[in-house]
C-alpha cells in the first residue's frame, strides 16, 4: 500500500514536471478533433462530403441497407484442434514451455476439482451458494497467463481460474466461500465474490456489467499514472482486463463502457465469455447480431473472436491485445472467447429445465479446454494417465484440507457489519451498534453469537 | 430578431401605460411578484443575511482556518465562479484530480469548468460521451485506482441512469472489498440541482433524498459561493464518495465575498445561520433564502424568535446540532424543495420526534414540494415559498 502511494505521489510530481509533454499530446488530440470539424464543406467534384459525424463516407446512389448474414460471421481464432494438435503446421512454434503448460493445466484442474467439491458442499447445505466455471477454465487461465501481475482485473463471477492463476490460494478461496474471519471481504459477500488488492483484482459484485465502465476508468487512471512515470518501460506499463458474459453485454453499462473506453483511448482489454447462455436465456434471445465481437467494430475497437476452449489461442490473443492496448498512447481491445457453459448457471439453477442433457453431455465429452490441453501434453509426452491420477488425488486432498480448515473458523467480529461503510464509522452507526448490543444482551437465547469472533464483545471498537 | 424584440418591448410598454389598451398583452414566461405582495417578493441577494456581503463578515467565520481569516483577500464571487475556483485549486495542487462529464471541456453549460481544460490539459479536463452510467462507472474505476475524479452530471434530473453505479457500486465498494482496502473514496459526483424558475420536469428536480437512503455516500448541498468552495474542496479531499449538489438557480444569483485562499469546511456539521429561542427552522440550499425572508416577516408580525439551521451535509447529517436546537426551542419546521413524501424532512422530523419528544410543544412541520412533478407553469405554487414558510411559523407559534 505504501509502495503504491509513493508511486502515485511520484507520478504526481513527475507529471507536473512533464506537463509540457502531456499538453503536446493534448494539442495533438485536439488537432485531430479540429480536423474532423474544419473540413465540413464539400470540395467540388468530391465523391464524399465531410459530415462531422462521419468524416470519410462515400456517397452512393444505390439504396442498400447494410445487413448481417450468418455466412459473414467473424472467424474464430484457434491454435489447437479438438485433439490437441496445432492446426496450422506453418505457424511459428508455440512460445509455450512444458512447465508453463503444466502449470496452466494444473490451474484449470484445480478450479475444476474445487468446483465439483464446492458444488456438492452446497448441495449438502454447507455452503449458501456456488458457481462453477466448467467449460470456461481455459478462458480464465489462458487470459490471466498473458497478463502481468501489475495489470488490474475486473471480473464478473465465473473467472475463478483468473484468481487461481494470479495466486489466490485455496485458503483464500475457502475463507471467502465460508465467510469466515480470514475472508478478505470480511464475510460480507455471497460466495464466489472474490477480490484481492494484493493480486490487483477488484472485488466481484453481483450487478452485471457494472465493472465494465469501471474498468475503462481504471485503465484511464493507469494510463495517466504510467505516463507520468517515464521510468516505467513501455512493455511494463499496465493495462486493465475486464471479464463479462455475453448476457451482461446486453446491459447499458457495456455500451457506455466500450464507447467511453474508445473515446478516451483507455488501455483496457474487454474479454467476453460467450458461453451460449445467460441463466436460461440462449443467445438467440440475447442478440441478433454476430455475437459480441461484431459490436466492437462499431465502437472503433479492434476486436477478435477466439476459441475459448483453446487455452493457447486465448493466451496468444490476450498477449497480443495487451501489446495493442498500450500502443499509440493506449486503446481498448475486445476479445470474444467462445465456449459452452457446461454447468448449471449456479447452485440455484437446474439447467435441464431449459436445455437438453444430451447437448451438455456432448460438449463435456467432445470439447473442453482441460481435455484439449491434456491431449496436447500427452502428444508431447509430458503427461500421462498416472500423472493425471496423481495430480487429481493430490489436488482433491488439498482442496478438502482447506475446506475442512475454513469451515471450522469463526466469522469476523460482529462490528464488521457496520465498519467500512464510510472510511470512519459515523455517529449514527455507533448509535446503532449500541442499539444492537442492547437487544443482543437482553435476548441472549434468541441469537447464536458463538459463530462470531469475540461474541458480543466483537461489537466493541478495537484498535485496528 | 432585434425588430421582433423591440416591437414586443414597445407593446409591453403600451400595456404598462394603460391596462385598458386594445393591444393584446404579451405574456412573458415568468412574472414578477403581484403588486400587493408583501411576503413573496424576489430574494434580494444584495442584502440577504444568508450571504457575506462584506469581506469582514466572511473572514469572521470561525470555521475558516486561522491563516485564511488573517491573511486571505476576498473577491465578490458567484456560485459558479466559486465552484470553478475550488476545481482550479484542486487541479493545480493534486495531479490525481480529473474533471469530466458532458460538455465540461468548453467550460460547462453552467460555466463551472471555464478555462480548466485549457489550463490543465485535455487529458485531465475532458468531455465524455453522453452516457451517465458510463460517466459514473468511469469515475468509480478511476478512483479505485488511486485518482481523484470529479464527475459532472449535467442536471441532477439525469442522474438516474447512473443510479445503479452510485447505489450498488460506489456506495458499497469499500464495504464489500473489506480488508483488501479497495475503495472509490476519491470520487465526487457534482450535479446542478433544484428549481430554476422554468426548468419544468427535467431541469428542476432535487433527488437528494434518494441518495440519503444509501449508506456509503455523502450528500452535500451548499447554500452559497463561500460554502460551495469550502465544501467542494472538502468533498474532493474526502475518503468517501460524495454526491455534491449545486443549486443551479444560485449559480449566478448568489454573489458574496469569498476568500481567495483555499479552505475546506466540515462535511459533517450543520451551520446555525441565525440563533433564536422559539422555533427551529431547518433547511438547506436555495430555500434557506426564503426561510430567511419568512423568519424576518414572522418575527416582526408574531413576535417570535426563530433559529435557522443549514443542514449543509444532507447525509450523514448533523443530528446533534438539530436536536440541541429543538431541545431549546421546542418547535421545528423542516423546509425543502423536493417532494414531502419520504423526503429529507421525514428523516429529520422522525429524528426530532425520537430525540426531543419531551421538549416538543408542537408537531414538527414539513414545508416542502407537493407530491407531484414540477409542471412548467406551476413552479411558484410547488416550491416552499416565503408565504408557506411564514404560514408554517404562524401555525407552529400558535399551536
Amino acid at each position: 500500500m505504501s509502495a503504491r502511494l509513493s508511486g502515485t505521489l511520484n507520478c504526481v510530481r513527475r507529471s507536473t514536471a512533464v506537463r509540457s509533454t502531456s499538453s503536446t499530446t493534448a494539442l495533438r488530440s485536439n488537432s485531430q478533433t479540429w480536423r474532423r470539424w474544419q473540413s465540413i464543406s464539400q470540395r467540388p467534384g468530391s465523391d464524399r462530403v465531410h459530415f462531422p459525424g462521419a468524416v470519410n463516407s462515400r456517397f452512393t446512389t444505390s439504396l442498400n441497407f447494410q445487413g448481417t448474414s450468418a455466412d459473414s460471421a467473424m472467424p474464430t481464432y484457434r491454435i489447437l484442434d479438438q485433439d490437441g494438435i496445432v492446426v496450422d503446421r506453418n505457424r511459428a512454434p508455440l512460445d509455450v514451455t512444458d512447465d508453463q503448460a503444466l502449470r496452466w493445466y494444473k490451474d484449470m484442474l484445480t478450479v475444476s476439482i474445487m468446483d465439483n467439491i464446492m458444488f456438492e458442499a452446497q448441495r449438502q447445505g454447507r455452503l449458501s451458494f456456488y458457481m462453477v466455471s466448467a467449460g470456461e477454465e481455459g478462458i480464465a487461465v489462458g487470459s490471466a497467463a498473458a497478463l502481468l501481475p501489475d495489470d488490474v482485473i475486473f471480473a464478473q463471477y465465473r473467472e475463478t481460474g483468473v484468481f487461481q492463476t494470479r495466486g489466490f490460494t485455496l485458503d483464500d478461496f475457502m475463507s471467502q466461500l465460508f465467510a469466515n474471519k480470514h475472508d478478505s471481504g470480511r464475510a460480507r459477500n455471497m460466495p464466489v465474490h472474490y477480490g484481492s488488492r494484493k493480486l490487483n483484482i477488484h472485488t466481484i459484485s453481483s450487478p452485471l456489467a457494472t465493472q465494465i465502465p469501471q474498468a475503462a476508468g481504471a485503465a484511464y487512471a493507469l494510463k495517466m499514472q504510467d505516463a507520468g512515470n517515464p521510468d516505467r518501460p513501455l512493455d511494463k506499463r499496465r493495462v486493465v482486463a475486464c471479464y463479462f458474459g455475453e448476457g451482461a453485454a446486453s446491459e447499458g453499462d457495456f455500451h457506455g463502457a466500450l464507447n467511453i473506453a474508445a473515446t478516451r483511448s483507455c488501455p483496457v482489454i474487454f474479454i467476453c465469455r460467450n458461453n451460449g447462455y445467460a441463466i436460461s436465456t440462449s443467445t438467440l434471445e440475447q442478440y441478433r447480431g454476430d455475437g459480441i465481437a461484431s459490436r466492437g467494430i462499431g465502437y472503433g475497437i479492434d476486436t477478435i473472436r477466439v476459441d475459448g476452449n483453446d487455452i493457447f489461442a486465448v493466451r496468444e490473443a490476450t498477449a497480443r491485445a495487451r501489446e495493442m492496448a498500450l500502443r499509440d498512447g493506449g486503446k481498448p481491445v475486445l476479445i470474444e472467447a467462445m465456449s459452452y457453459r457446461v454447468s448449471h448457471h449456479s447452485t440455484s439453477d437446474d439447467s435441464y429445465a431449459y436445455r437438453a442433457k444430451v447437448e451438455v453431455e456432448d460438449w463435456k465429452r467432445r470439447d473442453n479446454p482441460i481435455t484439449r490441453l491434456r491431449k496436447w501434453m500427452e502428444n508431447k509426452g509430458v503427461w500421462d494417465e498416472a500423472k493425471e491420477q496423481e495430480a487429481r488425488s493430490r489436488i482433491r486432498k488439498e482442496v478438502l484440507g482447506a475446506f475442512a480448515k475454513a469451515e471450522k473458523e469463526k466469522r469476523p467480529p460482529l462490528r464488521a457489519m457496520f465498519e467500512d461503510v464510510y472510511a470512519e464509522m459515523t455517529e449514527e452507526a455507533e448509535g446503532q451498534v449500541q442499539q444492537l448490543k442492547d437487544v443482543l444482551k437482553r435476548y441472549p437465547n434468541e441469537y447464536d453469537l458463538g459463530d462470531y469472533d469475540g461474541g458480543l464483545d466483537g461489537l466493541e471498537k478495537k484498535p485496528r | 430578431m432585434t425588430a421582433r424584440c423591440s416591437r414586443s418591448l414597445q407593446c409591453l410598454s403600451i400595456f404598462a401605460r394603460s391596462t385598458k389598451s386594445k393591444v393584446a398583452p404579451h405574456r412573458t414566461y415568468s412574472s414578477a411578484a403581484p403588486a400587493n405582495a408583501r411576503l413573496n417578493l424576489p430574494v434580494d441577494f444584495s442584502s440577504t443575511p444568508i450571504l457575506h456581503q462584506s469581506s469582514k463578515s466572511i473572514l469572521a467565520n470561525p470555521e475558516l482556518p486561522e491563516s485564511v481569516r488573517k491573511n486571505s483577500k476576498t473577491t465578490r464571487t458567484n456560485l459558479f465562479q466559486a465552484v470553478n475556483s475550488a476545481l482550479r485549486h484542486a487541479l493545480s495542487t493534486d495531479d490525481r484530480v480529473l474533471l469530466f462529464g458532458e460538455d465540461v471541456a468548453f467550460g460547462g453549460v453552467f460555466r463551472c469548468s471555464m478555462n480548466l481544460s485549457t489550463d490543465f490539459g485535455s487529458e485531465r479536463v475532458f468531455n465524455t460521451p453522453l452516457c451517465e452510467q458510463a460517466i459514473v462507472g468511469f469515475a468509480i474505476g478511476c478512483a479505485a485506482e488511486g485518482m481523484k475524479p470529479v464527475a459532472e452530471i449535467q442536471f441532477a434530473d439525469y442522474v438516474y441512469p447512473a443510479f445503479d453505479q452510485l447505489v450498488n457500486e460506489a456506495a458499497k465498494m469499500r464495504y464489500r472489498a473489506g480488508g483488501t482496502g479497495m475503495d472509490c473514496g476519491g470520487m465526487v459526483v457534482r450535479m446542478p440541482t433544484g428549481s430554476v424558475g422554468h426548468g419544468a420536469l427535467y431541469h428542476s428536480q432535487s433527488p437528494e433524498s434518494l441518495f440519503t437512503h444509501i449508506p456509503g455516500l455523502r450528500v452535500i448541498i451548499p447554500r452559497s459561493p463561500s460554502q460551495a468552495k469550502g465544501l467542494l474542496l472538502a468533498a474532493i479531499a474526502s475518503p468517501d464518495p460524495v454526491i455534491f449538489m449545486e443549486p443551479k438557480v444560485l449559480y449566478r444569483a448568489a454573489v458574496e465575498q469569498v476568500p481567495n485562499d483555499p479552505y475546506t469546511l466540515p462535511l459533517d456539521k450543520a451551520d446555525i445561520l441565525k440563533t433564536g429561542q422559539d422555533i427551529t427552522v431547518i433547511s438547506y440550499g436555495t430555500p434557506l433564502y426564503h426561510c430567511s425572508n419568512a423568519i424576518e416577516a414572522a418575527e416582526k408580525d408574531f413576535g417570535v424568535s426563530c433559529e435557522l439551521i443549514d443542514l449543509r451535509t444532507i447525509y450523514p447529517w448533523d443530528r446533534k446540532t438539530v436536536l440541541e436546537s429543538v431541545s431549546k426551542t421546542g418547535r421545528a419546521i423542516v423546509v425543502h424543495e423536493s417532494m414531502v413524501n419520504a423526503g429529507v424532512g421525514a428523516e429529520v422530523a422522525a429524528t426530532i420526534q425520537e430525540g426531543a419528544f419531551l421538549r416538543l410543544e408542537a408537531p414538527v412541520q414539513r414545508v416542502c414540494g407537493w407530491s407531484t412533478h414540477m409542471g412548467m407553469a406551476y413552479e411558484k405554487f410547488n416550491i416552499p415559498d416565503v408565504v408557506r414558510i411564514y404560514d408554517s411559523i404562524r401555525k407552529v407559534a400558535h399551536y
